[in-house]
């Protein structure tokens, strides 16, 4: 339960850098290090082989192509940093009020669910993947497809 | 539910809270495209880890890590698609910031 807790710390002061650095850089870097404490959280709370896929994908490729696309900005002037500092501590003031309204909208969604066990056989990822839940993964290869097309679609050159 | 998994749940349900409020927040405020992008993240990641606790305290965790990766799949297509949109932002204002992007009806 303490490195559970020292986890899930950890990974609230890196979201907190994500959110209030200036720089973009150090900002993407702070996301890749949410989405290696989550990923170490998963494997901890049962959860293996969905904790390697985040692990490679969303810490991995994900931070990649942010990576990519911060490459195209321009680095921010020392002045610059300054004011978008100033301008990010003076939006802080609302961050209590969102916390209040989004904690009333979830206080009756976050009650602790009572359920009877699972039937044998279904606490396996493999047997509920490949047996219960397999029209899923005819929805993910549509998805993929849907996506690959879609980033063709916006770099396609217009014909001569 | 004993008292650990009572315990485990509401850190780990308030942990994951946090982040989407941060997310949300992250949202909010700026204006850069790619920030937003982060938020969103951030905001997938919660629900992602939330799932990962439904699973844990109900004793599901198969379904919960089915469910998981069918959530990091499609997450891997949004976050490529709406940064093949921000290149695309960029190709035609050379800024990514959204303010340049709201007299898209002229």
């Amino acid at each position: 339960m303490t490195i559970e807790l020292i986890l899930l710390g950890l990974m609230l002061l890196a979201a907190v850098w994500t959110v209030m650095t200036v720089r973009l850089l150090l900002s993407v870097i702070g996301l890749a290090l949410v989405s290696a404490l989550v990923s170490v959280l998963m494997y901890r709370l049962n959860a293996p082989y969905a904790a390697v896929f985040e692990l490679s994908v969303c810490a991995g490729l994900i931070s990649v192509i942010f990576f990519v696309a911060v490459s195209f900005t321009k680095r921010l002037t020392d002045a610059d940093v300054r004011t978008l500092r100033k301008e990010r501590i003076k939006k802080t003031v609302w961050l209590p009020l969102l916390m209040a309204g989004l904690g009333l909208m979830l206080a009756k969604t976050l009650a602790p669910p009572v359920l009877e066990a699972p039937a044998q056989g279904q606490t396996d990822v493999r047997t509920v993947l490949w047996g219960l839940r397999h029209l899923d993964l005819f929805g993910q290869i549509i998805v993929l497809l849907a996506g690959a097309f879609g980033v063709v679609a916006f770099f396609k050159d217009k014909k001569k | 539910m004993n008292a650990d998994a009572s315990q485990l749940f509401w850190m780990t349900g308030i942990a994951s809270f946090l982040l989407l409020t941060a997310g949300v927040y992250y949202l909010l405020v700026t204006f850069n495209l790619i920030r937003a992008l982060i938020g969103v993240e951030l905001m997938i990641k919660a629900v992602t880890l939330f799932i990962a606790l439904a699973g844990r305290v109900t004793g599901r965790e198969g379904l919960a890590q089915a469910i998981m990766i069918t959530l990091i799949v499609i997450e891997v297509v949004i976050m490529v698609v709406a940064g093949g949109l921000v290149l695309g932002v960029f190709r035609t204002t050379r800024s990514i910031s959204s303010r340049e992007i709201r007299n898209l009806r002229d």
